[in-house]
């Protein structure tokens, strides 16, 4: 089969760049099995000395298919694959996919309110336990052990929670098309009243363990500083944004879910300890995050426990359709991740289940796009300090 | 803002710019003239009262069996906080010589460049004038475009068995 040149022009430019390199340059391969690329992500540097003059980033070593699988099966059967795009933050990824299908359905606004502070309940811990990887991560690929090991131990008792909820470890396929799987256990309420009494004091330790940390520091401020029209121009979202000093979250833009009830700040960087968008803008915004996240599950469990208490007769897949009967259309959902705006866009088909098209946007794929931009001119250790700091997910930049 | 937009569009660009409007559904869309979109772009992100500086998605849609893809572009304003859809209608004979073209915007925001890549990798869709465009989830020699509807899945990769 002839191809036609014009295809293959940007292949061409490409291998003729790395081909040109000059005496002086050397192009060296970070990845695809580096550690600190946090998974199978390979970078292609162009290097004089040790200053980082190029990056070209090749994805797809972890690319599964999910456009194709959504437009192959129904979209109950979908939502264990959404799981697996962010598979870091699978109760959120599945939340956004949901309240998708539910407002075509036109179902939203029936969904009881147990079940949506339910939703938002196990979200928040999902996205501590994101964060926390997060944070526990960076510490390592900037040299320090002991936060990624503080990290693990708390996020696990958050794994072992939803775990006691909806039966596994990280792809939980809890939340369901205009429900949940099962009610919350027996004294899953009173359990996590406990973990957060045992976490808070955990957190304060973690900020003297890494954020006020002279060699963290030194390792981070000032380095990597994204303004923020460059991070809006290259659609970043999320802590990366936030920390550039733009105050956009989706959980009070669009105000989806149970939100708008719950009391919760929204942090930006400040460039406290060094220039506005630098690595630990970031990793503190996140570590922000996690504070106001613990707010969040406080209230949703007074909540839970007060007005909307469990109940004999609540059956959480009441409202669960048989068969997702949709007329032709489409819709774009977005909602926020703990790595920024995830999106779906449906396009439904007439008479039948299955969809046409599902395009999932994730947010770490559009976060690491502005790497190149990002790491030109660094040291190359300092561009470990980036890649980390913007906390990406093999499974959502390749889906 | 639907509305705000159609008027700006029709104002700036005439009326030419505009194939048809989708006005019914959740998310009412505009389909563009493919030649006037680079300038519809531009005109959203610098307009005072719009700001659509923020491009969240592009997706490429196979509208098999007909011979024709969409191409939909889903814009936020960061500033305003509004939503706003574009959309452009490709016909084409799906033949791999001859993909569809649509014109890149690339020079208007910088995360279009992935999303174009992804879209040329995946559906087929040639973006012309993209800095950079070349296959970004498939392997460089990878054959045929896997998201199309009519796409038949290769026997083996360099002699190795996929099926």
């Amino acid at each position: 089969m002839s191809i036609d040149e014009k295809y293959t022009r940007g292949l061409r430019d490409y291998e003729e760049r790395i081909n040109s390199v000059s005496s002086q340059e050397m192009v060296i391969n970070m990845g695809p099995q580096h550690p600190s690329t946090h998974g199978v992500l390979r970078l292609e540097l162009i290097t004089d000395g040790e200053i980082v003059k190029d990056i070209i980033p090749h994805l797809g070593y972890l690319h599964r298919c999910f456009d194709k699988h959504a437009e192959s099966i129904n979209y109950t059967k979908t939502i264990p694959f959404t799981d697996r795009l962010d598979y870091l933050a699978s109760m959120n990824n599945s939340h956004a996919f949901v309240m998708g299908v539910e407002r075509m359905l036109g179902i939203q606004d029936k969904i009881p309110k147990r079940i949506e502070y339910i939703r938002v309940l196990v979200c928040e811990l999902n996205r501590i336990a994101s964060h926390l990887i997060a944070i526990g991560t960076y510490g390592i690929d900037i040299g320090a052990f002991t936060p990624f090991m503080w990290c693990f131990r708390d996020r696990e008792h958050i794994m072992n929670m939803l775990e006691w909820a909806s039966g596994s470890r990280m792809l939980y396929n809890y939340i369901w098309i205009g429900g949940l799987f099962y009610d919350l256990p027996v004294n899953f309420e009173e359990r996590c009243l406990e973990f957060v009494d045992y976490f808070k004091p955990k957190l304060q330790e973690l900020d003297g363990l890494l954020s006020n940390n002279e060699i963290f520091i030194q390792r981070t401020a000032n380095i990597g500083v994204l303004p923020a029209d460059v991070a809006i121009n290259y659609g970043c979202s999320g802590p990366m944004l936030r920390a550039s000093g733009i105050k956009w979250d989706l959980r009070r833009v669009d105000g989806y879910s149970v939100y708008p009830e719950i009391e919760f700040d929204v942090p930006v960087g400040k460039g406290e300890m060094g220039s506005l968008g630098d690595c630990w803008d970031r990793y503190k915004v996140r570590v922000d995050e996690v504070k106001e996240s613990v707010r969040i599950i406080e209230q949703c469990l007074e909540r839970l426990m007060g007005d909307f208490k469990r109940t004999v007769d609540f059956d959480p897949r009441a409202l669960v359709p048989k068969k997702v009967n949709l007329k032709a259309q489409d819709y774009y959902v977005r909602a926020e991740n703990p790595k920024g705006e995830l999106g779906f866009y449906f396009v439904t088909a007439e008479k039948t289940d299955i969809p046409r098209r599902v395009k999932a946007r994730g947010p770490s794929f559009n976060n690491l796009s502005v790497l190149p931009e990002l790491g030109r001119g660094v040291l190359i250790a300092d561009l470990i300090a980036i890649l980390g700091s913007i906390d990406i997910v093999l499974g959502e930049v390749d889906r | 803002m639907f509305e705000k937009v159609k008027e700006l569009i029709l104002g700036n660009l005439g009326e030419q710019a505009i194939v048809t409007l989708q006005d019914h559904g959740l998310q009412p869309a505009i389909y563009m003239d493919p030649n006037y979109l680079l300038q519809a772009a531009k005109l959203l992100r610098d307009t005072e009262g719009f700001y659509f500086d923020f491009l969240a998605n592009i997706t490429g849609v196979d509208f098999h069996p007909a011979a024709e893809f969409d191409v939909v572009y889903h814009l936020s304003s960061i500033p305003y906080q509004t939503q706003c859809v574009l959309k452009v209608k490709l016909a084409n004979d799906r033949s791999l010589n001859n993909l569809p073209e649509i014109p890149s915007v690339t020079s208007v925001w910088r995360t279009a460049d992935w999303h174009e890549r992804e879209i040329f990798d995946l559906m087929g869709i040639f973006f012309t004038d993209h800095p950079d465009l070349r296959r970004i989830l498939m392997p460089d020699d990878w054959e045929g475009y896997p998201l199309r509807k009519d796409y038949q899945d290769p026997e083996s990769y360099h002699q190795i068995p996929i099926k």
